[in-house]
């Protein structure tokens, strides 16, 4: 019997932690590591809030549970993208330093 | 105390101390498996929610799956450490300032509410059945069956796109 609160407030901590990692660290990889981890506290946050209405409304709610299933599928593709975008400045740069990508061409 | 509160509390400590780990650790590859580890302890809370379905999706698609393409782009790309450059000198203190900004406003926002320290039940049999998944699967396939189709679209545009853009042009050297 856990409180929602304490779901959420775990959520929040989870998020502030990605973002705060998407704002100090000047890898690329990592960045993109944090920004998985935020997209992994809002499910967090998802699901809790889909067990409470669940509780609330007395009967079983699936519409959280398939929510998170479309954040974890766009996350999937967002993945890829991301990986062969990494790929390909790394082909030009030879880097993955966030500070050296600061031009558009080349 | 509750048992599953305890076990809680364990967990919740792991996913913070993961994440810590995540944020501070020098090398990608490191990052990347205290990355599973985070995953793995989320999937854990899955199941304490009663979404068991959810926690195996978890595990296999992102703690599987996206982080072993993580892996292999870390490994392939020989990124496992950045050369030590010039850092802005104010951007980090400026960071955690605002870090600690977003904390206090997504706790306010989040806590708020009302009905917050109502206990979430316990999964019980019934959310672990065959029974359950099926109606899950049920409402997937009937009221959000065109959110299902435009990801499969998204899936396949997100493939062709990066073949896009790791392909080699004509002429260009390795």
């Amino acid at each position: 019997m856990i409180p929602l609160n304490h779901y959420l407030l775990l959520s929040a901590i989870l998020f502030t932690m990605g973002a705060l990692g998407v704002l100090i660290r000047r890898n690329a990889l990592i960045i993109f590591m944090s920004i998985e981890l935020m997209l992994n506290s809002a499910n967090l946050a998802f699901v809790a809030f889909a067990r409470s209405f669940e509780q609330t409304s007395g009967q079983p709610v699936f519409n959280g549970q398939l929510f998170v299933f479309f954040v974890i599928a766009v996350a999937a593709a967002e993945v890829a993208i991301g990986l062969a975008l990494i790929v390909a400045i790394f082909r030009v740069k030879r880097n993955v330093d966030v500070d050296q990508m600061s031009s558009l061409k080349g | 105390m509750d048992f599953t509160l305890i076990f809680f509390y364990v967990l919740a400590a792991t996913a913070v101390a993961t994440a810590l780990g995540l944020l501070l650790s020098r090398n990608a590859v490191y990052a990347a498996l205290f990355l599973v580890l985070n995953l793995a302890t989320v999937a854990v809370f899955y199941l304490l929610l009663g979404a068991p379905f959810v926690a195996m999706a978890q595990i296999t698609v992102y703690a599987g799956a996206i982080m072993v393409l993580f892996l292999f782009v870390i490994m392939l790309l020989g990124a496992e450490k950045l050369p030590q450059g010039e850092v802005l000198p104010w951007q980090r203190p400026l960071a955690i300032g605002a870090a600690a900004l977003l904390l206090v406003e997504a706790g306010y926002l989040l806590l708020q509410r009302v009905r917050l320290t109502a206990a979430l039940p316990d999964p019980g049999t019934w959310e672990n059945s065959m029974d359950a998944l099926r109606q899950m699967a049920s409402l997937l396939f009937t009221g959000y069956l065109l959110p299902f189709e435009v990801t499969s679209v998204l899936l396949l545009v997100a493939m062709v796109g990066a073949i896009v853009l790791t392909k080699r042009e004509k002429g260009e050297p390795a």
